[in-house]
């Protein structure tokens, strides 16, 4: 530039569309949030059931009906995938959420945290289906 | 600037999380693929009498409406957030309807459970 | 194995006075084991084109002036080696998520005013005076904030942080690193007058735990769990306000 005038400012926005695709670190928070929609159709699932329940013996036995269908059988393995990998994914983000623990002047690593939380998990599984092995008729 | 009322929805879907995260997978498992094939639990573990007595309960009624209430406001909260993460704005019509949808489910869950009596 | 003789960078240029658009072009850059993408961008200004533009101070991972993106990672250039990124073409792209003013120096105004907004500076608890001596602090304390202050302002955080991107008026990775920094310092009581920008939507609201500005930091400051933490805070004081003075630890 020779005039000795500074050209004038005009920024140039990115746009944002996609950018989830652009890495694979993205890629795996799309999925994540995802399994909310599993979360979702569960609710969904059971309150249709209470509401079953409600109106009397003829409908909750169509709801019933209707879980043994190869469909709704199906649907269930998704759901039951997509809550492992919330619960990883939960526990996965949890150590983020708490303030930094110090145990005997030493610092609480996050990954201990990760493993109580599975840990947790798979102890109430289990727990609940002893529960429910113990509640048979 | 103006203060965010977000904690509310916020405290909402961690409960929510935490405890689909802990219960989810057993519960999908036992009432969606054990119970209705008659696996491990045998036929009658989910029939109407004795779904009708757990429901009946104080204590079965809390729980199954806790974790309707809780798993439906935690998935329409993350559910907004990803409207938004995919360009769709998180305006009024949007928030009506994903936490509308959430009081939806949890009032007819309430009305469901309450009409079952005791 | 020899060693390859050159290296192509494929730069992002603009310059708003003759480009509607930003536009790529490429360079050829000898190679050498240490060349690190810095110092491959200081042979093309030197040697090839004396038009490209970049910021850039201490060349070593302290000042957070070299941030850009290589390849599609936040990464600051001074510390990110070509022979890691060969055998090329290596992309280099200005800071994600922030307007490009030129070639690979971007708009960083609103990052200045947020930091600013947040009050980066101890506020005494109980102030001293000089003769009353230091302010004394055990090193668990330290230890509590250490990483935090780690932040060299370098911006990465935000170019990985999509929901910066997908709303410039989110306070931010760093900026609420640093806020969480000074609250949490042992030494501080200036809590109360950093709430505000904490609880608003803009504040730490707008963060959905994404997580990557955590993996870029070349620091490891963590600005993850500065913000998470602090939902935590700014919900206590949501629901607690009319019980405790604003602010109250």
């Amino acid at each position: 530039m020779t005039d000795g005038k500074a050209a004038p400012r005009r920024p140039f926005v990115r746009p944002m569309a996609g950018w989830w695709r652009r890495d694979p670190f993205f890629v795996r928070y799309m999925v994540r949030e995802a399994t909310a929609l599993a979360v979702l159709v569960y609710a969904i699932v059971l309150t249709v059931g209470v509401v079953r329940l409600a109106q009397g013996e003829a409908a909750f036995a169509g709801w019933l009906q209707a879980l043994r269908s190869p469909a709704s059988l199906l649907l269930h393995l998704v759901l039951l995938a997509s809550f492992v990998v919330h619960a990883h994914s939960w526990f996965e983000i949890m150590p983020k959420t708490m303030p930094l623990i110090f145990v005997q002047g030493k610092r609480l690593a996050a990954a201990a945290i990760q493993r109580a939380g599975w840990a947790a998990t798979v102890l109430v599984t289990v727990l609940v289906f002893a529960l429910a092995l113990w509640a048979r008729p | 600037m103006r203060r965010s009322n977000a904690p509310i929805f916020w405290l909402l879907f961690g409960a929510g999380g935490m405890l689909s995260a802990l219960l989810g997978t057993v519960l999908v498992l036992i009432t969606g693929l054990l119970a209705p094939l008659g696996w491990a639990l045998g036929p009658d573990w989910m029939s109407y009498p004795r779904a009708l007595a757990f429901a009946q309960q104080w204590l079965g009624k809390t729980f199954v409406f806790v974790v309707i209430m809780l798993f439906a406001w935690h998935a329409m909260h993350r559910l907004l957030h990803s409207l938004h993460d995919i360009g769709v704005h998180p305006g009024v019509a949007a928030k009506l309807a994903c936490y509308g949808g959430a009081a939806l489910i949890t009032i007819v869950a309430a009305a469901a459970l309450l009409s079952i009596g005791w | 194995m020899t060693e390859p003789r050159t290296v192509e960078l494929e730069v992002l240029r603009y310059r708003p006075e003759r480009d509607s658009e930003p536009v790529w072009q490429r360079y050829t850059v000898p190679y050498s084991h240490d060349l690190s993408v810095l110092q491959a961008l200081q042979h093309v200004k030197d040697e090839l084109d004396g038009t490209l533009s970049y910021r850039w101070s201490c060349r070593m991972a302290i000042c957070g002036s070299c941030g850009m993106m290589v390849n599609g990672k936040p990464k600051l250039a001074c510390e990110t080696f070509v022979r890691d990124l060969m055998p090329g073409p290596i992309r280099i792209e200005a800071l994600a998520h922030f307007p490009i003013e030129r070639d690979l120096v971007v708009n960083a105004e609103g990052f200045i005013r947020k930091l600013e907004g947040i009050k980066p500076y101890l506020i005494p608890l109980q102030p001293r005076t000089l003769e009353q001596g230091e302010y004394i602090q055990t090193p668990l304390q330290l230890e509590r904030i250490e990483q935090f202050s780690s932040c060299i302002n370098c911006m990465l955080c935000y170019a990985a942080c999509p929901q910066f991107g997908l709303n410039p008026e989110f306070t931010g990775p760093g900026v609420l690193a640093l806020l969480h920094r000074y609250n949490d310092d042992s030494r501080d009581g200036g809590r109360a007058q950093r709430m505000e920008v904490m609880n608003a939507e803009e504040g730490v609201w707008s963060c959905t735990a994404v997580g990557y500005c955590s993996e870029v930091c070349p620091k490891h400051v963590d600005p993850a769990n500065a913000v998470n933490q602090n939902k935590v805070n700014s919900a206590k004081d949501y629901f607690l306000r009319f019980l405790q003075p604003r602010g109250a630890r």
